[in-house]
């Protein structure tokens, strides 16, 4: 136990001396180019930090890997479109509306067909979540087409310039929602007792529902968080991702891989392992030829799942015999 | 259980008898002779996934073809009917119903696919059947070499990019220019024979970089391009990426010209991209701006008349997509009508290479032995986003 700590610690040191080296070696050879990259990998990874933070949630409370995360974010877009676009509702009230109608969504989607699967090993479940999402994303194909729509920037356009490098606002409103979202799931597993009864209820049901903790009742909370989390998450990067009924795939992936990346159930994993692959594949794709970006995430995730599969901070589940 | 199957069956038949006789009771004097055999048409488009925006309109003009044909005389007397599978945007899932069409739709002839990938996934089904295949896609690759079997509505990749070398020698006057391509089949295609073909023009390719069609960041790319002394950057890629570029030039301050690809011909770019779609130039089909096309003209008739009936029963504008798939249909029933068959893929074939002088939607359709293509460069023009709306770009 105490040498797993160590290599823990080793593998931090490692990591952050590693990602201030690169950062470093691209500030000084690129200059304001290497900052400009820097700033475009933190916002992407921002995006992928707060997917990722939705995977944490349920899989911290039921072991689940869901498939369908990103289409709450997809859904959080359009619905976004739909209200504050299209009706014209004030930006803050369709905000709410937006997240309110994805978290019932998600809540509904748990009593109608993952808790039924109580019974069932994690994997069907899992194979459930893949068929959700298909099943979200078609759905969301016949209410809003398949074309990208636009929601327009929440406080608008203009980009803000410093040391050669530029932003667009709503990166702000991503950082924003990324701090805010991982303080507030943060509190809730460490801090809370029905945070802390969740986690239970996942490393052993049998033992948590003796104390009184369901898994049932787990599993739908964890499903409301993470429908909440992936539709607030969806309305603001719509403005810079565009909302189309497609979009819920990438962000699925790539805040499957940021997940794995930081270790699967940890929230600071999740924020670690989104802002170091925005930025490894920012920079990949400046410094060598672009195509080789798209194939960072998967090379980081069959590393990361040979290398160590609990991820970055994550903590390997010693199961004894 | 047993008993409620059996009793839908009857039900399902009569649904069909009364929709067909509803069908026939509308038709007018020109009718389609309900002894005859229907004239089965398959079509592979991508009407979900990525390519879902080219589809769907060519899936809407095909469903408004059929029922314009049968309304009048079908195809000598005989109703036609579009057989459409879905190929989720996805080569094998393309290949997959082109063989289920051939071999157990036993249709005649083939239409699709919507995506240059998904195409050359077909065509050595298509060619190894001997079955006609009338694709929607731009991609140079499917029509050079000259398969017999393959043809082609859209004008080709090969066509833009001959009027958008042309726009930058000649109106541009640029000399360096980068290029920013889709990492699909499209754009990597677009992006091969831009640099393969700019020397000619005079024109240095000084960077070249890609991005994935679902990226949403490309300010890496850009910044490498801004290091270099590109005069004019090339986008060829389909939405929404050409917008994400547009908006992240306008973020970087980039002011060099934005010249695009046809796969950003679509209202839905401009507004996607906002402000920072203004003067972005790319290639396009006349039919998006019908005052190009001489008045009075059999084009222009023809363009006029789909775009009202398009408009009619979807209450939408006509796109290039549309078109295409529009075309397809009206190249493989003229041909039947032709070949005076509507079985005989071997006569309907050597039809399609006997169509000359045809006005389609796209353009004025000439096919023979050696071209494949229909369509000439002369059938585009340049467009200019300009207030938020499309202008002529003449130099």
């Amino acid at each position: 136990m105490a040498r797993r700590e160590v290599s823990r610690k080793t593998l931090l040191t490692v990591t952050a001396v590693f990602i201030a080296a690169v950062a470093g070696l691209t500030l000084a050879l690129k200059g304001s180019t290497g900052l400009q990259w820097i700033v475009s990998g933190l916002t992407v990874g921002s995006i992928y930090a707060l997917v990722a933070m939705g995977f944490s949630v349920i899989y911290s409370s039921t072991r689940v890997i869901n498939f369908a995360q990103g289409e709450f974010s997809m859904l959080g877009g359009m619905l976004m479109y739909s209200i504050y676009m299209r009706a014209g509702l004030p930006l803050p009230l369709a905000f709410l509306v937006s997240v309110l109608i994805v978290t019932l969504i998600g809540a509904g989607l748990e009593r109608a067909t993952i808790h039924p699967l109580r019974n069932q090993s994690v994997i069907s479940v899992i194979i459930v979540t893949i068929g959700l999402a298909i099943f979200i994303r078609a759905t969301a194909k016949l209410i809003w087409g398949s074309e990208p729509v636009k929601v327009a920037s929440f406080t608008g356009d203009k980009p803000l310039r410093f040391l050669g490098a530029s932003i667009v606002p709503q990166s702000f409103w991503v950082f924003g929602l990324t701090l805010l979202a991982f303080v507030l799931v943060f509190l809730f597993f460490d801090r809370t007792l029905l945070g802390k009864g969740m986690r239970a209820a996942a490393a052993n049901p049998d033992a948590a529902s003796l104390m009184g903790i369901s898994s049932s009742t787990s599993s739908l909370v964890a499903w409301t968080m993470a429908a909440a989390l992936g539709a607030a998450a969806g309305i603001v990067i719509a403005p810079i991702n565009f909302a189309y009924y497609y979009a819920g795939t990438m962000l699925g992936l790539k805040g499957f891989t940021a997940a794995i990346l930081g270790g699967l159930g940890s929230a600071s994993g999740a924020v670690v392992g989104g802002l170091l692959l925005g930025v490894l594949e920012t920079i990949v794709a400046g410094v060598f030829p672009s195509g080789y970006k798209s194939a960072v995430a998967f090379v980081i995730l069959i590393l990361v799942l040979l290398i160590r599969p609990e991820g970055l901070l994550g903590r390997s589940e010693g199961v004894k015999v | 259980m047993l008993r409620k199957r059996i009793h839908k069956i009857p039900l399902l038949v009569m649904c069909v008898l009364i929709a067909a006789t509803l069908v026939i009771a509308g038709c007018g004097e020109k009718t389609v002779d309900t002894s005859k055999s229907v004239f089965k048409i398959g079509a592979v488009l991508s009407l979900t996934g990525p390519a879902a925006p080219l589809g769907e309109p060519e899936q809407r003009a095909l469903m408004l073809l059929e029922e314009e044909l049968n309304d009048g005389e079908g195809v000598d007397g005989h109703k036609v009917e579009f057989i459409i599978e879905d190929d989720e945007s996805q080569p094998e899932k393309a290949k997959a119903a082109i063989t289920k069409l051939i071999n157990q739709e036993k249709v005649p002839a083939v239409i699709g696919s919507s995506s240059t990938g998904a195409t050359l996934a077909m065509a050595p089904v298509a060619e190894s059947s001997k079955v006609p295949l009338v694709c929607c896609a731009a991609g140079t690759k499917i029509t050079d070499p000259v398969m017999p079997y393959v043809f082609r509505t859209p004008p080709t990749d090969s066509m833009a990019i001959e009027k958008v070398l042309d726009y930058l020698e000649n109106s541009l006057k640029v000399e360096k220019i980068a290029i920013l391509h889709d990492a699909n089949a499209f754009g990597t295609g677009g992006a091969d024979e831009l640099s393969q073909k700019a020397p000619d023009a005079g024109i240095e390719i000084v960077a070249r970089e890609s991005y994935g069609s679902t990226d949403t960041d490309m300010t890496a790319q850009l910044t490498k391009i801004k290091g270099t002394d590109a005069e004019a950057i090339v986008v060829w890629g389909t939405n929404p990426g050409p917008a994400s570029i547009a908006k992240n030039m306008q973020q970087l301050a980039m002011e060099i010209p934005y010249v695009g690809s046809h796969g950003i011909a679509n209202k839905k770019f401009i507004e996607l991209a906002g402000t920072a779609s203004e003067g972005v130039v790319f290639p396009a089909g006349k039919l998006l701006i019908p005052e190009s096309i001489e008045e009075g003209s059999e084009w222009r008739q023809a363009v006029d008349d789909f775009a009202q009936a398009y408009e009619d029963k979807y209450n939408m504008e006509i796109d290039t997509f549309a078109a295409h798939g529009y075309d397809a249909g009206l190249i493989v029933t003229e041909a039947m009508k032709m070949a005076g068959t509507g079985t005989d893929s071997q006569a309907i074939r050597d039809a399609i290479e006997e169509i000359e002088e045809f006005v389609g939607i796209d353009g004025i359709y000439t096919f023979s032995a050696k071209n494949h293509d229909g369509l000439s460069a002369d059938d585009l023009i340049m467009i200019e986003v300009k207030d938020g709306d499309w202008v002529e770009k003449t130099s």
